[in-house]
């Protein structure tokens, strides 16, 4: 079905809302640089910034992409549930051990 | 006007009730879900399918809201198989309550193969007493590959897509599930699914065909307006009166009437 607005509407709409969400990334990045150790490596901040590359190359779909991004994509069952949980991403050396 | 077609309202108070209704709601169904805590007994199920099938309905009407539910065991609970079957066979007990849709939210939760054991069977109950199936697939990272062998096993049990909604797609999931013939929900959470905006470019993107939104409310960070909300993002976007009707109340309409028990004013 498309959509109606034009590029315009868009940025209207919606830039101070997303404005106020790069401000919030910005800051996460920020504390978690001044933070103290242990937590340098840990895996689902590298899997936010290593999405930041989709966000910005310009590409369709960004979204999908990140989310693809973050999925595991093995194809079996795992033999015994380890948690109840979800952690957001998968180690991005465990997509690469694939 | 608008049908909720995934809230878990035991989880919800009565206000809850009163503003869905003020919004529009004119009809809710309610999947058995995860209590936040494994229960230890058959019996605790039973009587918690006695809450969703007798009390729910009654507590709703308060506010002429239809209630609807879904029943089974939730994958979170599915790692003990034992306890999963003891409940399976409890549940054609409950087949005659006429508010009863069919099973659900079954499916996987981290993808384990005793998950799978309890879904497949779920299928099975489902096909064998010709009912509606309604999915939840897997949050978070294990999205994807849930959502996949979900669709493998319920096509390897023969079910008919058109009597199957794959719930909680998002931008990754979704063109899969509609490519293979099922319906697909999206579910509207503020952190971990879609956003009103993000559900709103979904229909963009993918059409409105097969596709619903509902707010799968609970005892989480959850919204159970998020239906109307949605409808409003739609709205101020300045897409069609009939477009957002389709999505909010036609869809859930159409593929719930298979069940031959649901119903919904056809106005406000």
């Amino acid at each position: 079905m498309g959509t109606p607005l034009t590029k315009q509407a868009v940025a209207d709409l919606y830039f101070l809302e997303h404005r106020a969400k790069v401000l919030d990334l910005a800051a996460f990045l920020d504390r978690f640089d001044r933070a103290s150790e242990p937590g340098a490596d840990d895996f689902r901040v590298q899997a936010l910034t290593a999405a930041l590359g989709l966000v910005l190359d310009g590409q369709p779909e960004r979204a999908r992409r990140v989310l693809e991004l973050w999925s595991d994509h093995s194809t079996q069952p795992i033999e015994r549930a380890p948690m109840k949980g979800a952690l957001g991403a998968m180690p991005l050396d465990a997509r690469e051990r694939r | 006007m608008y049908i909720d077609p995934h809230v878990h309202m035991v989880s919800r108070t009565t206000d809850d009730y009163q503003r869905m209704a003020l919004a529009g709601c004119v009809a809710i169904t309610e999947p058995a879900f995860w209590a936040g805590y494994d229960r230890s007994t058959a019996q605790g199920f039973h009587d918690y399918f006695r809450m969703l099938t007798d009390f729910e309905p009654r507590r709703a009407a308060q506010f002429g809201i239809r209630h609807h539910t879904w029943l089974c065991i939730n994958p979170k609970e599915s790692e003990d198989v034992g306890l999963a079957r003891e409940v399976l066979s409890i549940i054609p007990t409950f087949l005659e309550c006429k508010t009863v849709l069919g099973i659900g939210e079954i499916g996987l939760n981290k993808n384990s193969r005793n998950e799978m054991t309890v879904l497949e069977e779920h299928i099975a109950l489902a096909l064998k007493h010709n009912l509606l199936i309604l999915v939840h697939t897997p949050h978070l990272e294990d999205k994807l590959k849930g959502t996949h062998l979900i669709m493998d096993a319920l096509r390897n049990q023969g079910a008919d897509p058109g009597r199957v909604l794959i719930d909680h797609v998002e931008e990754h999931t979704v063109r899969a599930v509609l490519d293979r013939g099922f319906w697909a929900g999206m579910t509207l959470y503020p952190d971990t699914k879609c956003t009103p905006q993000r559900a709103a470019d979904i229909f963009e993107m993918h059409g409105t065909d097969r596709l619903w939104i509902n707010s799968a409310g609970d005892w989480g960070v959850s919204d159970p307006l998020a239906v109307p909300k949605c409808q409003d993002e739609l709205r101020r976007r300045g897409h069609l009166l009939e477009t957002i009707r389709k999505v909010s109340y036609d869809n859930p309409r159409t593929f719930l009437s298979q069940s031959g028990r649901f119903s919904a004013p056809d106005r406000a």
